[in-house]
This record gives C-alpha cells, structure tokens and sequence, in this order.
C-alpha cells in the first residue's frame, strides 16, 4: 500500500504570530516555524499502516525552501520519502489554488491512501482534503477518529460533536483526522540520522503543469483584506459576596443564557 | 542554556533535533513524577528504560547491536537534558549505557555482545557496573573481590557498593582480581550466590535506585569473562565514558537551577518589587549564567574532540571537575534566591543540589580529577 501524507509546515501555535504588514500573508520570516501538529497525526497514522500491512509512506509539502526543515523533521519519524513542491510564485496561494497543485503532485504519484490533518493550525478552513478528493475523483473519508484498513475498504469513525458515523470507501481515497486517532511517535535518534539520507524531490509549478496565474496571491479566489491585532482582553465583573455571592452568580449565569 | 552566547548555534540541526526528542521525553516521563519518586526513593527504572529505550537513548552512542551509533555530542545533549530532569535518571542511563554496555561493547566477545545488547537496547535488560567495593573507592587498584579458577569455570566473591541500578538489573558487569590482574566477568543477576541490597536512607540521587553486591561463590562458565579486558585500564575506559556523560549532565542540573531561579526572581516581590530587579540578585544570576555557558563551551569541546577520536582521559577530568564543581556552586546559590522555597520539594533546586553532592565524588571525586590533571601538567604522579 502507498499512502501519500499532507504536511504543512505552520507557525508554532504556541508562540506568536502575525501577519505580514505588507501583504497580509502568514509571517514565517519571524516565526518559529514547526510540522502542523494534527500533521504528525496523519504521519503516525500511515506508519502504523505500513507496519501492519506494508509499503510505503511518502512526505508530500507545498511550501517554500525553509520548509525543507519540517519534512526532514517528518521523515525523521520513519516514512520512506518526501516529495517538496516550491516555487515563488506559490506564496499567497488560496485553498482552491493550494489544492489544484497539490492535486497535480498527487495525480504523479498513484497513493493507495492519503492521509491528511483534518485541519492546519494557521488557516483552519478544512476544506484541503474534500477539494483534493473531489479534484482526483476519489472518496473523501474526513474528520476520523479511527481508520482500518482491510484489502481495499477504508473504514473510518467520523468524530462529530454528537459522537461518531462510521463511514467506508474503496481506496484511492483521501482520509482526514483528528489528534484523537493516535498518539503520534518520537522521532527515533536513528530515524533523526536516517532523515538525512532519505529521497526528497522537489517540483516546480512547471514540473506540475500548474500556470503561476492560477496560484499565488493574484490567482487567489479569497485573500485577506486587513488584519490588527486582537484587542486586548477586557476585565470581568467581580463579584463581591455580602451573604448573596451564589443569588448574584445565579443572576449572572442565566443573564447570559448559561442557565 | 541561558540564551546569552547562542550556544545552539555550534550545533547541527541533528544533534537539536535528538536534544528535542530528550527533552519531550523529560517533560512527559520524569518531570511530572520525579519529586515524589525523590520522597519515596522509589524510581520506576524499568518503565523508564522502556520508555527511553523507544527512541534509542540506551546505548545511543555505540554502533550495531540495535544501538543508535549517535555522535558524542548528541549523546551529551542527552545527557543534559536527562539531568536537568534529575541526575538519578541520568545515572540510571549512564550507567546502562557507558558503564554497562559499553563493557560489554569494547571489552567483550561477539557471543557477549549478541547476547546482551540488544536487549539492553531495547530496555528489556538492565544492567550495572560493579567496581566500587566498600573499602576501595578511588583505588580501585587494590580491589578485595576475587575470580578463581575451578576446572574451567570461575569462581567469584567479594562485595561491591555504591552500584546504580544493581537491586533492578538482570545482568552484572563485576570486575575482580585475577592472578593476572584485574579483569571482568558478565553476570547474570540471577546466578545462585549473587545479591544486590538496595542501599537505604541515602540523602541523594534519592530517584535512583543504589545497591550493595555481595558475592558469595558466584560460580561461572568460562565465557562469563570479558576477554579482551586486561588491566585496570578496562574499567577505566569505562568510567571516561561515563565521566563524559556528567561533563554534560551536570550542565542540565544546573541549567534547571538556574531557569527555576531566574522565573522566580522575575516574579517574586519583597520590599514592594520583583527580587530580580535588586542588583545583589542580578550579580549572583549573571555569575551563575557565566559559568554555565562557559561549561557548555567546555562540554562541546570535549565532544567534537570525542567525535575526532582525539579525546584523552586527563582531558575529560577538566570537564568533570570544572563542570560538577560549577553545577553545585550554582545550584547552591540559587537556593539562596527561592529563599524558603529553595528547600522545598515543589522547587527542583535543592533535590538538584542534593544529587550533585554524589555527582561531585562518583565517577572520581574532585580531588582525584585535579590529581589527573597536576599529573598531566607536572610529570609526576601523587598517586600510583
């Protein structure tokens, strides 16, 4: 079985972050920029398919030179190979664009399986891995909190708010999930070392038939208009207790409907 | 390290990456658990061992056998972070893997080394390294534990003290006087005659677990020995590797001493302000942070030198002594910044302290590193 995973390399969610001042677009050059953590989901995932049934793991990144970092750091973990796109023209890219030329890598690749994070820490919109299945024509099986594997059914848990839906597919199919799926694996010193020497190949815009019109910050079907700083948090009522503390805080909770 | 030289800058993106991994699996197993396993004087070494061994911390730094073959540097950064959890749970893989394995790895036969390393990788076996016996500590020359001949088997008896992980192991490495000299035997811990007592009622490295050998006809085939280990010289390459790891650990003590105290001066206020801000604080923090980062220079030199095949035992005994010796000036003074709450268990400060009083006289005491280095600088030796 060969089972693509989607990394993205992100700011560190718990750091600070912004936006640049010029084009509103992510500010890597002052973060402290790291693999997305629901990524590291999606690699232990694959791995323990390997495991069980076989083949092969491969690392696939949209991203610029610097994310070369991130895809050594998830090869460290133990796939075989990475596959990096980069090209400059690709900064700004919207989700509609991102997933064109991640669909175009994937079209070279004949996955079995890809597995993705159900979401990135920095744009969140979720919508990656249902474009890409819908791009391919392959089933799209997102949001799971448990996969198996048996020949060629995929069946995943689907978390949802109220519990979960088993849903299954034929493979090719692309499988999104949740940090509840597993509980991904330290990277090994010799998978650290190993990480060195594994295959990583990197495309161009060109090398994938994608014209630099359609992705980036011009070929964008959504961007980011203006951004400012959240406000800062303002102070809550104190309640003082005078004997009617528990009255008050009861008035307080069904005033705003939590009661 | 205190960030003030950018000392991660002499460092590889693999040997940060294998600090990374050392330094989660700290945050995860040892600190959320070490100051009770301290007040118990109870630690899980075995849970431990298998959690450290998934990602190869045992034995990292030996090649084949299921070890990780990492550079002397990545397997000081290790060591550093494992200390600054708790120098007991440094021990705990010293031990297994320069003391241990490493006999094993350098002094013992192919059969020896299949038998045992693996496993001992994996963390399914532990091992210790019996040298300390309870009458000879910095001489380990005049060593009373004895091997005799009986047909082709060996006979051993004697006692050993002070030895790390000995009432958990399953595999003894024992060095004892032969007629030729002194030499090394693998032991099973269970072979009949041989017992380990764990030593109670110790006032450091209490998250460690510290045992007494005893010895008593411990009758053993003739592959038991280490065939290659002749000399006194065998142990003692042993214990360079070992002293080596301490250079760094202690580091890790010290760093955590001193990242305790540097929060806790930023946040506690007397006299209407944080402590930090009062100038007799700030000189006792840049002296600590000096010496620090001069340790941690010290520390890389000593293991790109390692790395080169260059590093000579005189050389690591600079490294222990300047660096345990600074380690616990520093863990002493931040003491003195927690107040109160420097004795406090809730603080890793004094336990810090504690375990490096032991750190300070294991793996040779300072006065027997100094006589290492005025023998180095003067020709002439103050001991034989």
């Amino acid at each position: 079985m060969k089972i693509v995973v989607l990394v993205k390399q992100v700011p560190d969610s718990g750091a600070e972050r912004s936006l640049r001042a010029d084009d509103n677009t992510v500010d890597r050059a002052t973060a402290n920029n790291v693999i997305n953590e629901m990524d590291e989901y999606a690699i232990e995932e694959a791995l323990r398919l390997k495991e069980a049934h076989g083949g092969e793991v491969v690392i696939l990144t949209m991203g610029p030179d610097k994310a070369t970092d991130s895809i050594r750091k998830a090869l460290s973990m133990g796939p075989d190979a990475a596959v990096h796109v980069v090209d400059d023209a690709l900064h700004g890219s919207c989700a509609i664009a991102t997933s064109k030329v991640l669909a175009a890598a994937l079209a070279q690749q004949n996955a079995d399986l890809i597995i993705a994070g159900a979401e990135s820490t920095d744009g969140r919109v979720q919508v990656l891995p249902h474009m890409l299945a819908e791009r391919l024509g392959i089933a799209a099986l997102t949001g799971a909190r448990k996969l198996t594997v048996d020949g060629s059914t995929l069946t995943v848990e689907r978390q949802t708010d109220e519990g979960y839906e088993v849903v299954t597919a034929s493979t090719p199919a692309v499988v999104s999930v949740w940090d509840t799926i597993n509980d991904p694996r330290y990277p090994s010193f010799k998978g650290i070392m190993a990480a060195k020497k594994k295959p990583v190949q990197t495309l161009s815009l060109a090398d994938l038939g994608v014209a630099a019109s359609e992705v980036g910050l011009d070929g964008a079907t959504s961007a980011v208009l203006e951004h400012g700083k959240r406000p800062p948090r303002t102070g809550g009522n104190t309640v003082e207790d005078s004997g009617d503390g528990g009255v008050k805080l009861v008035e307080f909770l069904a005033t705003e409907k939590f009661v | 390290m205190t960030g003030l030289l950018d000392l991660d800058s002499l460092h590889s993106d693999e040997e940060l990456q294998i600090r990374e991994v050392v330094r989660r699996l700290v945050d995860e197993h040892v600190r959320p658990h070490v100051a009770g396993w301290y007040e118990d004087g109870h630690v899980p070494v075995r849970d431990l061992a298998k959690a450290f061994a998934e990602v190869g911390l045992l034995g990292m730094h030996l090649s084949g056998y299921g070890c990780a073959g990492a550079s002397a540097v990545a397997y000081g950064l290790a060591c550093l972070e494992l200390e600054a959890g708790d120098s007991g749970v440094r021990s705990l893989v010293s031990v297994q893997g320069s003391l241990a394995m490493f006999a094993i790895w350098k002094w013992g036969s192919e059969e020896q080394k299949q038998r045992w390393l693996p496993s001992m990788a994996a963390g399914d076996a532990i091992g210790c390294f019996g040298l300390t016996e309870p009458d000879h500590g910095s001489d380990p020359a005049s060593m009373a534990t004895r091997a005799r001949r009986d047909g082709s088997d060996w006979v051993l008896n004697g006692s050993k003290m002070w030895i790390t992980n000995a009432p958990v192991a399953d595999v003894a490495v024992i060095w004892a006087r032969v007629e030729e000299g002194v030499t090394g035997f693998v032991v099973p811990t269970d072979a009949p005659g041989f017992s380990a007592r764990e030593i109670k009622q110790k006032l450091s490295l209490r998250a460690s677990s510290t045992g007494e050998i005893v010895l008593d006809d411990v009758r053993l085939p003739a592959d038991a020995q280490l065939p290659f280990a002749k000399g006194l010289k065998a142990p003692l390459s042993c214990l360079t590797e070992a002293r080596y790891g301490i250079v760094w650990g202690a580091l890790g003590a010290a760093r955590d001493c001193l990242d305790t105290a540097i929060d806790y001066a930023r946040t506690r206020e007397q006299f209407g302000r944080p402590i930090g801000g009062f100038q007799l604080t700030q000189a006792k923090l840049a002296d600590m942070a000096v010496e620090l980062e001069k340790g941690y220079l010290l520390a890389v030199h000593l293991g790109r030198t390692h790395d080169a095949g260059r590093l000579k035992p005189h050389q690591v005994s600079v490294g222990k002594l300047n660096n345990v010796r600074e380690a616990i000036a520093i863990a002493r003074q931040c003491r003195t910044i927690l107040g109160a709450n420097g004795i406090s268990g809730e603080y890793p400060v004094l336990r810090h302290a504690n375990n490096l009083e032991s750190v300070l006289t294991y793996e040779g005491t300072s006065e027997v590193h100094q006589l290492v280095i005025g023998q180095q600088l003067t020709g002439l030796a103050a001991f034989t």
